[in-house]
Formats: structure tokens, C-alpha cells, sequence
């Protein structure tokens, strides 16, 4: 940190224990699936798949985490931005239709990030205002949040029929980014590598945000006391907005690159991947962006393991994975929030 | 007595359904060390929180600098020049002790030459800079929260029972502190058990008991009449020497 202080002497400082023991868990758990898969390759694909997919519930998840953690807020109407964001890049995606079926890459990639754009500017509106409306009211009161955030998620689905329509809706995923690039033997999709790179960079801002300014200093000090950021002068409603348009627009991005990968779309899309997404939130540690992403990790390897081998317990491994770390870690890999 | 700096005239507060601070009556003197004795449960870090805001009080008012802040948001109490030292320490764990300072410094990068008086009153934290605050030792953390309070200037500060848990070189170094707040006329709310400390401070005092104060005066009086201490302080008194 830059300060305009003397370094104490290095010999003088105990050394910070970094708690490393929940990053060797996501290896061993792909390494312990290598032999009941049998086949490299499949095990290959099965496991970029999953980073492709942890990566996606990632970047919806990591900003709930810090709603949840921030102000206690328990927010059931997240899935409502999946679902927002999703259609507003399909709307964006249509009249761009030469763009997106164009061989040329550029343009393929032009029209994606006109509509990630589109989606992420029209959630966070959104977010805003279902912070003021919705979620304003109810701090403090978590049975009314449930009621109130769940209540709001019903009438956000309702509105995307009235917008676009109840039916199932084609996502147009762009020209070159179906199928695969080989390396070797394995066959690698191109659309699961890109969620990869958008994720990790997602991963890498919010990291750098957090780490590096004064306002990601103060969501997490907001996280683990937010009465004593409080009482240092500092509005911290004003920070949670921020923090609520910033996790809506996350959802919105998210919502756009899980409907891409699915390539198709209906308005009960958010309500699919938010089961994991609390999954993901409670095994981090509420308020955690690092246990954010390995939890997300974790749970979609879980998910595409057990969906090839055993496709019946795909969502019950998840839950039993969730338990067996809670057994070990009760407040999550990450505990951060004191409460 | 010079004026006062703040004032609380009738103050309750209720925590949920209990009715904790039942009529507040309080004075704090521009440029005192005011010390808010009392037994465990009288309401002390009751009276604190509810002064910064942290509790609203439900009936009396509260007066700062001459204007009413009872009711008032707590980071805007705080932003009206007030440091607070909770009971609790109130140390972002997960920071590291020189990113607690930079937030501590709401109005800009801390000041060098503060910097520089605060680690010569607390050298361990410049020797701890880089480290999270959680690894910090109990008295160390205590500092740490001493610091922020007074990395920038403020009219008044806060400080609830600094010395309980606390080894004694470390109450020096904050008994050095609280001396060179008051003479750069850093106003002082203490909340504190430890009778000597307290009295080796103290410009006023307050004793409170069951949610009201039940004595006001001069620190030099009731240090000097000790009929006075075991009628007011009791058993808690006699434990601390
Ligand atoms: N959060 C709370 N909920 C309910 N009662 C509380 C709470 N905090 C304090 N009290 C009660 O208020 C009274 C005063 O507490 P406190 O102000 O902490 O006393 P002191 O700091 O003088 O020891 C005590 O009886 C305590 O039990
Ligand atoms: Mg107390």
C-alpha cells in the first residue's frame, strides 16, 4: 500500500498465514474424477466444461455474496437479472443477426459486446430501482426480504411474458464461437473458453477493486462491521446501492453468457442456476468473493461429474457437498462476515 | 468549568423492548477529559452508542457543539469531527492495520506527522503495518482502534473501557496518549472501570448506575474523598487497587 510511512524492517514481521487449504480442493475432487471417468477426453471435456460453467455462477454469484454480506440483505429476486439481462442481449443480438452469423470473428464478438453491454446498463437500472423499492423497506427483516425479494422475482418473470412473449426463445449464439478448437486429443468448445477468460477477469477487477481502493477497502470492512464504518463517517447505504446495481449487472452479464451456452431462453431461466448459485454463496463464506469463486468451481465440477456418471444425484451431490464442507468449515471455506 | 462541548439532557433509550438509558443527564466540557464511571450493566457503552448514533434515543436530546444530533444518522454524528473507540475494538480483522488507517483517514492519505506520533505513542503498530489486524494481539487491536480514532483531528472522541484486558505498558502508552490529546484541547468522553487510570486523567467525572447518572463533579473531588468512592463505586472500586 502506498503511504507516505517508513517500512518497518522485514525480519521484525510475523508472517501472515494464508489459509490456502481450500484452493488444493477443486484439484482433488477433477483428479479424484479422472478414474471414475475413465476417458481422458471425456474427463477433459467434462472438466472445462465445468470451469466454464463455475465461471458463469461465479460472476452471478460473487455479487450477491457481497450483498449478502454487506447488509444482510437476503436478495431471492438475483434470478430476476439473470433472466432480465439475458433477454435484453437476445433483443440487442436480433436486428444484429448479420453480425452475429458473420464468418468474421470481430464482428461476432462486436455484437456480443453490444448486447453484454445492453444487459448489464438495463439490470443495473433495474437493480437500482429494486433496491429503492423493494429491498429498502424490508432492511433489517429477512422474513419480510424473502417474502418481498421472491414476491419481486415472480412479477419480474411475469413481466418478461408480457414483454417477450412466455415461450421458449432461440439465444443466437455468435458464428465463431460454436464448436471447438483441438489441442492434441481434446476437443475444447470455443464458447467454454471464452466464459472461462470472462470470468477470471471479472474475478481479477473485482480482486483488484477490492484490494486496491478505498472503496473496495470499504465493502469489505463494510462486510465484516458495518456499524464501525459507520461511526468512521461513511455512508454506507450509499456504498450497499452501489454494491446492489454493480451485483445486478453482474447478474445481467451472467444471465447473457449461461443463455448463450444453453442457446435458448425462457423466463424461468435465473430460477434454473439460482439453486446453485445459494450453494455457491453459503460454501464460500457469506460475504466472500475468493470462496465466491472457488465454491463456484467446485460446485459446477460436482455437477458435471456426477451429471455424466450418476445424472440422477447431479443436484443431490451438490447439496451433500455443500453439507460435508459445512461439517468442516461451518461459516463457509471464506468466512468473512462476523454474523 | 468552560463550556460545554456536549450535552445530554434527559436521554432514554430502548434496546428492543428494554428500557436501557432512562433519562440521560450528561455534560462534557470543551477541552476535558470527562471519565463516565459505573458498575457492569449501569448503561455506560449504552450512553456512547447512543451518542453516536448507534442506538437512537427514544425521548431527550442530545447536543453537540449546539446543535441537536440526537436522531441523527451515525455517520453523520461522525462526520461532525467524533472518534469512537468501541468496547469491542471495532478492528477490521480482515485488513491489514495500514488499511485500517487509510479508512480511518476519511478526508485524505493519513497525515505523515500524525503517522509519526501515533507510531512513537503505539510502536507496534508501525511494526505490524503490513500485517491483517486479526493477528494482532488484544492490546495491540486496542491501539489499533485508538489510532484510527485520533488519525485525524477531532472536537470529541469516544473511548469505551480502553484498559480492560490490557497489559500495563501498553495503558502508558495510552495514558501519554490521552495527555497530548488534551493538550492539543481534544475533548474526552472515557468510559472506564479502572479507578486509577481514570483518575490520573480525569478533568470530570459522571458515575452512572441503573441507566441514569447518579453523580457529577470534579475528578480532584471524588479522588480525594475516598467516603465518597465506596458509596458511589462500591465493590468495584476495591477490586482495581
Ligand atoms: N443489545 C442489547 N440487547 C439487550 N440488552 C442490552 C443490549 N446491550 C446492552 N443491554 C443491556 O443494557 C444494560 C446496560 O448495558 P451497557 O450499556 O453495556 O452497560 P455498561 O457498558 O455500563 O457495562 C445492561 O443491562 C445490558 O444487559
Ligand atoms: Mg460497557
Amino acid at each position: 500500500m502506498a503511504t507516505t510511512t517508513a517500512r518497518p524492517a522485514p525480519d521484525e514481521l510475523p508472517k501472515a498465514p494464508r489459509d490456502l487449504l481450500p484452493v488444493f480442493i477443486p484439484p482433488i475432487l477433477a483428479l479424484a474424477a479422472l478414474p471414475l471417468v475413465g476417458s481422458p477426453t471425456t474427463w477433459v471435456t467434462l472438466t472445462v466444461a465445468a470451469l466454464a460453467m463455475g465461471m458463469m455462477i461465479f460472476v452471478i454469484a460473487s455479487g450477491l455474496t457481497l450483498i449478502f454480506g454487506l447488509m444482510d440483505v437476503l436478495n431471492f429476486g438475483h434470478g430476476a437479472f439473470i433472466a432480465v439481462g439475458a433477454y435484453i442481449a437476445m433483443t440487442v443480438l436480433g436486428p444484429l443477426s448479420g453480425w452475429v452469423q458473420s464468418d468474421a470473428l470481430t464482428l461476432n464478438l462486436a455484437a456480443l459486446f453490444l448486447a453484454v453491454i445492453a444487459a448489464m446498463v438495463g439490470t443495473g437500472v433495474l437493480g437500482l430501482a429494486f433496491e429503492r423499492i423493494i429491498v429498502q423497506p424490508v432492511y433489517g427483516q429477512h422474513l419480510k426480504q424473502i417474502l418481498i425479494t421472491m414476491g419481486g422475482l415472480i412479477v419480474a418473470e411475469q413481466l418478461i411474458h408480457v414483454v417477450w412473449g412466455g415461450d421458449q426463445k432461440p439465444m443466437p449464439l455468435p458464428n465463431g464461437l460454436r464448436g471447438a478448437i483441438t489441442v492434441g486429443d481434446f476437443a475444447l468448445e470455443k464458447f467454454r473458453l471464452l466464459a472461462v477468460a470472462v470470468g477470471l477477469t471479472v474475478f481479477i477487477i473485482m480482486q483488484l477493486v477490492l484490494n486496491r481502493t478505498k472503496v473496495g477497502l470499504l465493502i469489505r470492512a463494510g462486510v465484516e462491521n458495518r456499524e464501525m464504518v459507520e461511526a468512521l463517517g461513511y455512508r454506507i447505504r450509499q456504498l450497499f446501492v452501489g454494491v446492489f446495481i454493480a451485483g445486478s449487472a453482474l447478474a445481467g452479464l451472467g444471465g447473457t453468457m449461461w443463455a448463450l451456452y444453453r442457446e435458448t431462453l425462457t423466463a424461468a431461466i435465473g430460477g434454473d442456476i439460482m439453486v446453485l448459485v445459494f450453494i455457491v454463496i453459503i460454501i464460500g463464506g457469506l460475504g466472500s468473493v475468493g470462496g465466491c469463486f472457488l465454491g463456484a468451481i467446485l460446485v459446477a465440477l460436482m455437477a458435471n461429474y456426477t451429471g455424466y456418471l450418476a445424472p440422477k444425484i447431479a443436484v443431490a451431490s451438490n447439496i451433500l457437498l455443500m453439507v460435508a464442507i459445512l461439517m468442516w468449515r461451518p461459516q463457509g471455506l471464506y468466512p468473512v462476515a462476523r454474523r | 468549568m468552560s463550556q460545554a462541548l456536549l450535552t445530554l439532557e434527559g436521554v432514554h433509550t430502548h434496546i428492543g423492548q428494554y428500557h436501557i438509558l432512562q433519562g440521560v443527564d450528561l455534560v462534557v466540557p470543551r477541552g476535558e477529559l470527562t471519565v463516565l464511571l459505573g458498575r457492569n450493566g449501569a448503561g455506560k457503552t449504552t450512553t456512547l452508542r447512543t451518542i453516536m448514533g448507534l442506538w437512537p434515543p427514544s425521548k431527550g436530546t442530545i447536543t453537540f457543539d449546539g446543535q441537536p444530533i440526537g436522531g441523527q444518522a451515525t455517520p453523520d454524528i461522525a462526520r461532525l469531527g467524533i472518534g469512537y473507540v468501541p468496547e469491542s475494538m471495532g478492528v477490521f480483522a480482515d485488513l491489514t492495520v495500514a488499511e485500517n488507517m487509510r479508512l480511518a483517514a476519511r478526508l485524505g492519505p493519513p497525515d505523515a506527522t500524525r503517522l509519526d506520533w501515533i507510531f512513537g505513542l503505539f510502536p507496534a503498530l508501525k511494526r505490524f503495518w503490513q500485517l491483517p489486524a486479526g493477528l494482532l494481539s488484544g492490546g495491540q487491536k486496542q491501539m489499533l482502534s485508538i489510532a484510527r480514532a485520533i488519525v485525524e483531528p477531532k472536537s470529541l472522541i469516544l473511548i469505551d473501557e480502553p484498559t480492560k484486558g490490557i497489559a500495563p505498558a501498553i495503558i502508558e502508552g495510552m495514558i501519554t496518549a490521552f495527555k497530548e490529546l488534551k493538550r492539543d484541547k481534544t475533548t474526552i468522553l472515557l468510559v472506564e472501570q479502572n479507578f486509577r487510570f481514570a483518575a490520573s486523567l480525569g478533568d470530570s467525572v459522571a458515575v452512572m448506575d441503573d441507566g441514569r447518572i447518579v453523580h457529577r463533579g470534579t475528578m480532584q473531588a471524588l479522588a480525594s474523598d475516598s467516603a465518597l468512592q465506596s458509596r458511589l463505586l462500591g465493590l468495584s472500586l476495591a477490586a482495581h487497587q
